[in-house]
């Protein structure tokens, strides 16, 4: 760097300081500011109005109430709350397919990073990304009726079945009979395949930025290729896997067509895995169109617990990755 | 890498406050859903959605245009029911006074919330306004809302059990026969499988399966769910005190949800075992096989056309002055579970044309619209109560 302002390197001809850029950097910087402060404002701006509007729904049932119910019955009113809104079958749909799609998604997603950053030849690595990040492209009403009328059919309700009637099924509810194509099941698995390219770029990216030095070293001291990538690279890429598994279950909480489509939709749960149930996106698109107004409040106050729960998630990772740096020490991402 | 993991945090945890926000803040304002019906237009004419910003603007402004819009008419702005929309969009291509209408197919709640909202000439619903909506109806505009009921649909039960088709054919017999309490208790999931006492006394000669049924439900709010409920609540006790109706109902456990009549559709025929209920016009589209229904008379009923048509005839007389109705005690040839679609109209505040022009098309749909309707499987208003219509049509922008 020059002994000019940082701002311009000097070594490129057409950069070099003017007046005219020395009054436009204030007013860039004031821009940036603004741009910046508008993400916060729309952000408070919308947890303020729903909170307000979905007040009434809160007052009413109490916030560990509107949690814990288990009865969800809309009422008529325009005025005031005659129904009873127990939000719990949906958080706990919504948690319930998201954790399980998170289960399928990242072993999967870790070995498809893997498989690219190491092992596969090279004339196969640019195309199996552009595969990956298609798949990422594709509109979640599009998985929808593919899940719909196809994976659920082919490949989820067989699966199904012969898992609920092996020794496994028999003797779990979580697994048991009966088997139906509207299931957490069928919900989990769509998201799956939905967060599975955003994790994988991510692990990608991580993997590919543990040091050569790092990785040359375990070679050189024997370490098969199967050694380096669990001993070397992959831990060293902990808080990045976390920070893609964020990001991944972001996608699966708010997920809503896709969800709405296959989890069956019955404002009800059920312990089992392969029964319908619902969740908080699902019943928020499906009945907001024909809700009444003292519904719409209910499912608002939906909403602002959904952000609740997801700022909660979030947290709790940044958390885990502070934590496991501290113990582990030297790790290259934070 | 820092820097990086942070981005990736800040955009993870900024896109999940997207997520779970952005759906819901639209939610406050049922403006902000209603799409300006693009699709449905694009199907008629375009010269439609050409008019569409004028008749919100200037109701009595009119374009020339290849319609053949009379010279005093305007066009009219409407939103509701999905189930009116097919009927609906044919009336509006066709009907004879040449009236322009936008309709926006958002649902009946929808429908009601812009009704009182008087963003919209006129609403559509499949259920009435209820006492409190009607007492804020006349504080909103100072005058009345008139129902006007124009075509009756039914809902049917449907299902998909390939045992239970051969069963049926092997026995000679049309269509599995239910009543009211069997459908209660096949959706209360008191009734499990089609060989239980109660289904098999009225169907003796059929060798019924042993398939678990499934029940599909609306996920959405939705007429026909109210039309269903209405129906099983009135029939049956045990439904009315655990269940009860309403557009969207607390369903029991084990049953199972599909959005739209499409949803259920698309449930009832892949999910073996699985027991629908749907719109009557979409089950004889899609060749869903249907059940045949026990009316009042004791007489089973395949649902039809002539059928759902027979079913509000029964009950002309016990309909009210203000037609806020529900068709109960079905008897004689008719399908007992049938629904009324209304328009929702005002009884004061139009400018006049807008006035004259919704009731040249109402009193065109009511009177010569029935062919259409029954083309596409409604069941149009017809004899003694179609003169009763067309007297509330006339109440329309009455009052002073």
């Amino acid at each position: 760097m020059s002994s000019t302002s940082t701002a311009f390197a000097p070594t490129h001809r057409g950069l070099r300081g003017s007046a005219r850029g020395r009054r436009a950097d204030p007013l860039f910087r004031a821009m940036l500011v603004l741009a910046a402060s508008s993400v916060l404002l729309i952000l408070a701006a919308m947890i303020v109005r729903t909170s307000i509007e979905a007040s009434p729904v809160f007052a009413s049932e109490g916030i560990f109430g509107f949690v814990t119910g288990q009865e969800w019955s809309v009422g008529t009113s325009r005025s005031e709350v005659t129904g009873t809104y127990g939000a719990f079958p949906f958080i706990y749909g919504t948690l319930k397919i998201s954790f399980i799609a998170i289960l399928l998604a990242v072993p999967t997603s870790i070995g498809i990073a893997l498989f690219t950053n190491e092992v596969a030849p090279a004339w196969l690595r640019k195309p199996l990304i552009y595969t990956i990040d298609t798949l990422a492209m594709v509109p979640s009403v599009v998985y929808a009726l593919v899940g719909l009328y196809f994976f659920r059919v082919v490949f989820w309700g067989p699966m199904g079945e012969l898992v609920a009637g092996s020794p496994l099924g028999e003797a779990t509810t979580f697994f048991g009979p009966p088997v139906l194509l509207a299931s957490y099941w069928s919900a989990a698995n769509i998201l799956t395949i939905m967060i599975l390219p955003i994790i994988t770029a991510i692990c990608r990216d991580v993997f590919a930025q543990v040091p050569a030095d790092e990785r040359n070293a375990a070679f050189a001291m024997g370490a098969t290729r199967w050694e380096v990538m669990s001993r070397v690279i992959v831990p060293q890429s902990f808080s990045g896997i976390v920070g893609g598994t964020m990001l991944g279950l972001g996608r699966a909480l708010g997920e809503t067509l896709a969800v709405a489509v296959l989890i069956g939709s019955s404002q009800r749960w059920a312990p089992q895995l392969f029964f319908g149930g619902d969740s908080m996106t699902a019943v928020i698109a499906n009945t907001f169109a024909d809700a009444h107004p003292e519904a719409v409040w209910a499912l608002l106050a939906i909403g602002v617990t959904l952000f609740f729960i997801t700022m909660s998630v979030n947290i709790a990772a940044r958390l885990i990755v502070a934590r496991v740096n501290r113990r582990v020490g030297g790790s290259v991402v934070a | 890498m820092r820097m990086f993991t942070r981005s990736v945090a800040a955009i993870a945890a900024l896109s999940l406050l997207a997520a779970a926000c952005g759906g819901d803040d639209t939610a406050g304002d049922p403006l902000a859903q209603s799409e300006p019906a693009g699709d449905e237009t694009d199907d008629t004419d375009d010269d439609v959605e050409g008019e569409e910003e004028g008749a919100e603007d200037e109701p009595g402004e009119l374009g020339d245009d290849a319609v053949g819009v009379d010279e005093e008419s305007a066009d009219l702005l409407g939103a509701g029911a999905t189930f009116i929309t097919p009927l609906m969009l044919e009336w509006i291509r066709d009907n004879e006074p040449g009236i322009n209408v936008n309709y926006q197919s958002i649902g009946s709640g929808g429908g009601i919330a812009q009704f009182l909202e008087e963003t919209v000439d006129f609403g559509s619903s499949e259920r009435y306004l209820t006492d409190e909506e009607v007492a804020d109806a006349e504080e909103i505009r100072g005058c009345e809302a008139i129902h006007i009921p124009d075509a009756f649909g039914a809902v049917v039960p449907a299902y998909n059990d390939p045992d239970l088709d051969a069963a049926l054919e092997a026995a000679g017999q049309d269509a599995i026969v239910l009543d009211a309490d069997t459908i209660a208790g096949i959706y209360l999931t008191e009734i499990t499988s089609w060989d239980d006492p109660a289904i098999a006394e009225l169907n003796p000669d059929v060798e019924l399966p042993s398939t678990a049924l499934i029940p599909v439900h609306r996920s959405d709010g939705s007429g026909t769910t109210y039309i269903f409920t209405t129906y099983l609540d009135d029939e049956n006790e045990q439904w009315a005190e655990e269940i009860g109706n309403g557009s969207e109902v607390d369903w029991p456990a084990g049953t199972i949800g599909g959005n739209g009549n499409e949803g259920v559709a698309a449930e009832t025929q892949q999910q073996p075992g699985a027991v629908g209920y749907l719109s009557i016009a979409y089950a004889i589209e899609n060749d869903i096989p249907m059940a045949a229904v026990l009316n009042a008379d004791g007489n089973a009923i395949h649902p039809s056309v002539e059928s759902v048509a027979e079913g509000p005839q029964t009950i002309l007389d016990d309909i009210p002055e203000d037609f806020r109705y529900d068709i109960l005690g079905v008897g004689g040839e008719g399908f007992p579970i049938v629904g009324t679609h209304w328009i929702l109209a005002w009884e004061c505040g139009y400018e006049d044309a807008t006035a004259d022009a919704l009731k040249d098309f109402l009193r065109w749909a009511v009177t010569d619209g029935d062919d259409l309707a029954e083309d596409l499987l409604y069941s149009p208003v017809g004899g003694d109560f179609e003169g009763r219509v067309l007297d509330e049509i006339e109440r329309i922008n009455s009052a002073e």
